[in-house]
């Protein structure tokens, strides 16, 4: 896979992809897409990087370890449910709140943070196993 | 709910309305805890680089989250002893299609004992643990486990049960792999095998029982199954159910993953899961086949007793023929599941206080014999029979605590293991035509008893391995480093000190498991908790 017109495209396709999967992870919650399958897109994403360029320049570029991610998505999805506790609700309850930032409404709610700890759970531990079965292939 | 926050739905007679006490809280504490925990630690893999001096800050972390996950758990154990079985819904959504969490005596008494034993488990793996065995993520996927154990015991939802299953068995496929030597894969694989098809099973089953009833809240379950008529269908379910926990529980005939794969890990990792784990499916087998299948029981019941003899005896039997401690020790784990299978059979009030009392000791004994054993291993450099000896010479005071623990695996008084078996044989007696379960019970403890006092005989009494002359000086024991023998001795000795308190007192502990016993075979209350008082 090592031609050049792969490996002249890989970054942008990459850079596309990573855009496209933060788009479906924010459109999930009312439409199709979220956070496993907007983390499903990031991590191939990243595996085409890894097969154009080899490994070290995604480890490089992603900066935290794979696993490092997952651990802070699950964090991430395990404090979503917290603000419930104050809420008086049971746990993993939705709650909203409208902000109006400049002019636009922003829906913000407790689901939104719980996905965005499953995409990072998805990318992290994908990315890593992507990235270490790559690594076994080049010996 | 949609984006726009002018958009109003009525929400009512979907949602819980009633409020949710800060301290209901502590229902699920016990996951949420070692889940955050596990996701911290999952992030600090390398903390040992990050300072100078290489401190283990990823070992006290995971120390500190297990404590808190015990006082979580022992808060829990308070307050379900006080008010009775509590449920928290999860999202808010009605019972049963919300995920319910319902927490009666037995999960709360299984989850503080499970979380104790896995405190002990973390502090003594501060001594142990290599580096290289927190690189590879001992921390992380110690605390996702005990996240899948504790789930596992506090879940009122059968499917949400599998869901932990899964979490519980990754995590530990991670641990007892942790090394990667030849036979730790070997022993990972049939661990794995077995392990995946039982988990096959039981998602299997759940199909079935969703496809008749239509409903995976176990308290809906349990009052749907009561005015179900036509039992073709429910004895299937209840059969592949019981296949499938008695696989994880290693009873007869599919024990034979057990002895195959726990002597391979590392000795903290033998311990926990031979503590944990195989409880987690008598836990399942108590909860499934005692409080929702009870009516099949007359069906089924000759079948558990037959399993229960067998595997008491399959296990005592092969513990007498291995020569390496962790594998008898494996042996033995298997036997004391048959011993509590009987009281599943059993399934009276005493019978089955008599299986819950024995669990709990169960947890604390084997857990404590496998450390001990790690010791052993530790000072005479193998676990092989012929190769150790004259322990007794080199730490009196560990061949009084192994003593003890000896005592405690065979059933003689002073310790908690008589007082389960003490329960069980007499519940046992109680039953028409069940003497014969009794005796075996009874032979299967005489048993355990010369299997068990022959590592103490070899490793403790005599004078030195086979083909050395007696005494101490005569043959080189490995000197254990301060920091290693003070941890291990604190935790061996605490977990000791439980079994003997627990031998010397045993009134609350029995008084309670009768209680938790009394709400397993009549789930009135536990229904009550999910659904009110109108539901019944």
């Amino acid at each position: 896979m090592n031609t050049l017109i792969f490996r002249t495209f890989a970054p942008f396709i990459t850079g596309l992809m990573v855009v496209f999967s933060i788009f479906i992870l924010l459109r999930g919650h009312n439409e199709p897409g979220g956070g496993f399958i907007g983390g499903l897109i990031a991590a191939s994403a990243f595996a085409i990087y890894g097969i154009a360029n080899g490994v070290p320049p995604v480890r490089r570029a992603i900066y935290f370890h794979p696993h490092s991610i997952a651990g802070f998505g699950l964090l991430l999805a395990a404090l979503a449910g917290i603000p419930s506790m104050v809420a008086g609700v049971p746990y993993l309850t939705a709650l909203w709140t409208y902000p109006v930032i400049g002019n636009v409404e922003v829906a913000l709610s407790t689901p939104l943070f719980f996905d965005i700890g499953v995409y990072l759970v998805v990318v992290g531990a994908i990315t890593g196993i992507a990235l270490s079965l790559e690594e076994r292939h080049r010996g | 709910m949609a984006g726009k926050s002018s958009k109003v739905i009525d929400t009512s007679g979907v949602l819980v309305e009633a409020n949710v006490q800060l301290v209901d809280y502590l229902i699920i504490a016990p996951i949420l805890i070692p889940i955050i925990f596990g996701a911290i630690l999952l992030m600090m893999r390398r903390s040992d680089e990050w300072t100078k001096s290489g401190v283990n800050l990823s070992a006290y972390v995971a120390c500190f989250g297990i404590a808190l996950m015990t006082l979580a758990s022992f808060a829990l154990l308070l307050r379900v002893n006080a008010q009775g079985p509590i449920t928290m819904t999860m999202g808010r959504w009605l019972p049963p299609f919300g995920i319910s969490f319902s927490v009666d005596k037995l999960g709360a008494l299984l989850t503080f004992v499970g979380s104790f034993v896995a405190l002990m488990g973390a502090i003594y793996s501060t001594a142990d643990a290599k580096v290289i065995d927190r690189r590879f993520g001992f921390y992380p996927f110690l605390l996702l486990m005990m996240a899948g154990v504790s789930g596992a015991f506090l879940t009122g939802d059968i499917f949400n049960l599998y869901v932990w299953f899964e979490v519980l068995l990754i995590s530990s496929f991670g641990l007892i792999v942790l090394g990667s030597e030849k036979k730790q894969l070997d022993g990972t694989m049939k661990y794995a095998f077995l392990n995946l098809v039982a988990t096959t099973m039981f998602l299997i089953a759940t199909g079935y029982l969703y496809g008749l009833l239509g409903t995976l809240n176990m308290a809906d379950i349990a009052m749907k199954l009561q005015n179900y008529d036509g039992d073709g269908p429910v004895r299937t379910i209840a059969v592949l159910y019981i296949a499938a926990f008695s696989m994880k529980a290693a009873a007869f005939p599919l024990n034979f993953w057990l002895p195959a794969s726990y002597h391979t890990p590392r000795i903290v990792v033998s311990a926990l899961f031979a503590g944990l784990l195989t409880k987690v499916g008598i836990y399942s087998l108590l909860r499934v086949a005692v409080m929702l299948f009870s009516f099949e029981r007359e069906f089924l019941s000759i079948g558990i007793a037959w399993l229960a003899g067998a595997t008491m005896l399959v296990g005592v039997l092969g513990a007498l023929a291995q020569n390496d401690i962790r594998r008898i020790l494996g042996y033995l784990v298997i036997s004391g599941i048959g011993t509590m299978l009987a009281g599943i059979y059993v399934a009276t009030v005493p019978g089955l206080s008599g299986v819950i009392v024995y669990t709990v000791h169960s947890m604390l004994t084997m857990t404590a014999l496998y450390l001990v054993a790690g010791m052993i291993g530790k000072i005479s450099g193998s676990f092989d029979l012929r190769e150790v000896g004259g322990l007794y010479a080199v730490s009196p005071m560990l061949s009084a605590v192994f003593f003890v623990l000896c005592l405690a695996i065979a059933g003689l008084p002073l310790t908690s293991g008589f007082w389960g078996k003490f329960i069980l044989v007499k519940a046992t007696l109680e039953v028409e035509g069940a003497q014969w379960l009794a005796l075996i019970i009874l032979v299967s403890g005489f048993l355990t008893t010369i299997a068990i006092f022959r590592i103490w005989i070899f490793a403790f009494w005599r004078g030195g391995p086979s083909g050395t002359p007696d005494g101490k000086e005569n043959y080189q024991n490995n000197i254990l480093d301060d920091k290693y023998k003070l941890t291990a001795s604190l935790v061996i000795g605490v977990l000791t000190g439980a079994i003997l308190l627990i031998g010397f007192m045993p009134e609350w502990l029995l008084s309670y498991s009768a209680d938790a016993a009394q709400s397993l075979l009549f789930p009135n209350d536990y229904i009550e908790s999910v659904f009110g008082k109108e539901a019944l």
